[in-house]
């Protein structure tokens, strides 16, 4: 390839009422071929109804060397959680 | 240069059961070993095509050649996954291709014998598809998340590979003498070189124990290839077909089957390329690659221009 055709990331909903959800990656001149390769390549096997493509250059993805500062802080904040609020047992419903 | 205290750290991550992502630090052995592995995954998907597309056009019925064409489709779409996958640790398409073309890379040496018979479309599915599911189990487990995520639908795809295979097995076992006789001179042909797709035995495999270390393996050649044994005797019997192997025998003992020597001297000489049909293999793979070089050149083209009409109605 003298010139690279770009990478492309692929999201595919595998029906109506989930998530477009991350399948993997491939090739492609342009965005409609990238839908069309996505389903020759993901989909197969009736694994979707609807395909994203997005360019893999316009995702900006977080340090993992960050992780701990990103992430930590919700570790001490159990009382986000339900179970961290102590009710009778005769409670229900709630 | 890697300092201790990363090695350490990552050791540690690896020991704790942890995946490695794209973006975490690797060592750079790690990273390079995996590109290895991973392009000689992808070129044996993308190489595993030519012998069987072989027979695509002589199938026997219609339910033979769809599922065979399906088969083979899925081969180039697991060369796909293989390559993503691959490219995250740094390395381009472009370059795995090269090597591919060029014949730096290898690939599976069970692509380069050739598939003589239409049993050999039986033989290769069960045999070769077996093998190759074996070892794509267990790298289902592996420490670099991509190849895991390639490697698990991976296999949901090809369990079907083998049962075709196996079909066609059994349908020509039961046939006419000549049809059996068929079947079993597929078996022959292709016993000993799936035994050698496990790779050299462990003493002579310098590679296996830094990839149990870091968890990309987690089972040694010489266990898979026992597993793979164990497995297809059986089925063999169930066929009525005789491994060539004159040593086989179960051992109570162990109990596992005991096997004959693989002939190594062969496995070397196919791996260094003078297998019957590792020049034809990269003849083709070659040939396909600057046919089809006029429509990547106007896949781009085709792009760039409908790119420009955009900018233009946008103005």
């Amino acid at each position: 390839m003298n010139k690279d055709w770009p990478i492309w990331e692929i999201f595919i909903r595998s029906k109506n009422g989930l998530e477009h959800r991350h399948a993997g990656s491939l090739h492609a001149a342009d965005a409609e071929m990238a839908i069309q390769n996505a389903r020759d390549v993901y989909t197969r096997r009736q694994e979707g109804v609807s395909v994203w493509v997005v360019e893999s250059k316009h995702i900006t993805a977080s340090n993992p060397e960050k992780s701990g500062e990103l992430f930590e802080p919700a570790k001490d904040k159990v009382y986000r959680h339900p179970t961290f609020y102590d009710l009778p047992d005769e409670i229900k419903h709630m | 240069m890697d300092t201790q205290q990363q090695l350490d750290d990552f050791q540690r991550r690896i020991d704790n059961g942890e995946k490695i992502e794209p973006k975490d630090w690797m060592p750079e052995r790690y990273r390079k070993q995996l590109i290895r592995i991973m392009s000689q995954h992808a070129h044996s998907e993308i190489v595993g095509m030519l012998p069987e597309g072989n027979w695509i056009t002589r199938a026997p019925s219609l339910r033979r050649k769809v599922a065979l064409l399906a088969k083979v489709q899925d081969e180039a779409g697991h060369g796909l996954y293989l390559y993503s996958a691959a490219e995250t640790l740094g390395i381009s398409r472009d370059e795995l291709v090269e090597q591919l073309l060029d014949g730096t890379a290898k690939y599976s040496s069970i692509f380069n014998y050739p598939t003589l018979t239409w049993a050999d479309m039986g033989a290769v599915g069960w045999l070769v598809d077996g093998a190759a599911i074996i070892n794509q189990v267990m790298l289902t487990k592996t420490s670099y998340g991509p190849y895991a995520r390639a490697m698990v639908r991976i296999c949901k795809e090809e369990s079907f590979h083998q049962r075709q295979g196996y079909e066609i097995m059994l349908a020509l076992a039961n046939g006419t003498e000549a049809q059996k006789q068929m079947a079993q001179d597929a078996l022959n042909r292709f016993w000993w070189p799936s035994l050698m797709m496990f790779g050299p035995r462990d003493e002579d495999s310098p590679n296996t124990e830094q990839s149990m270390k870091w968890k990309i393996k987690k089972k040694t050649n010489d266990e898979l290839r026992q597993q793979f044994v164990d497995q297809t005797v059986p089925q063999a019997d169930i066929l009525g077909l005789t491994i060539p192997d004159p040593d086989l025998k179960w051992n109570e003992e162990r109990g596992h089957y005991d096997f004959g020597e693989i002939d190594w001297e062969e496995f070397w000489n196919v791996v260094k390329g003078n297998g019957p049909c590792n020049l034809k293999r990269l003849e083709d793979r070659n040939a396909a690659w600057d046919n089809g070089a006029w429509v990547r050149e106007a896949a781009v083209a085709h792009a760039e221009k409908q790119a420009a009409k955009r900018v233009s109605k946008s103005a």
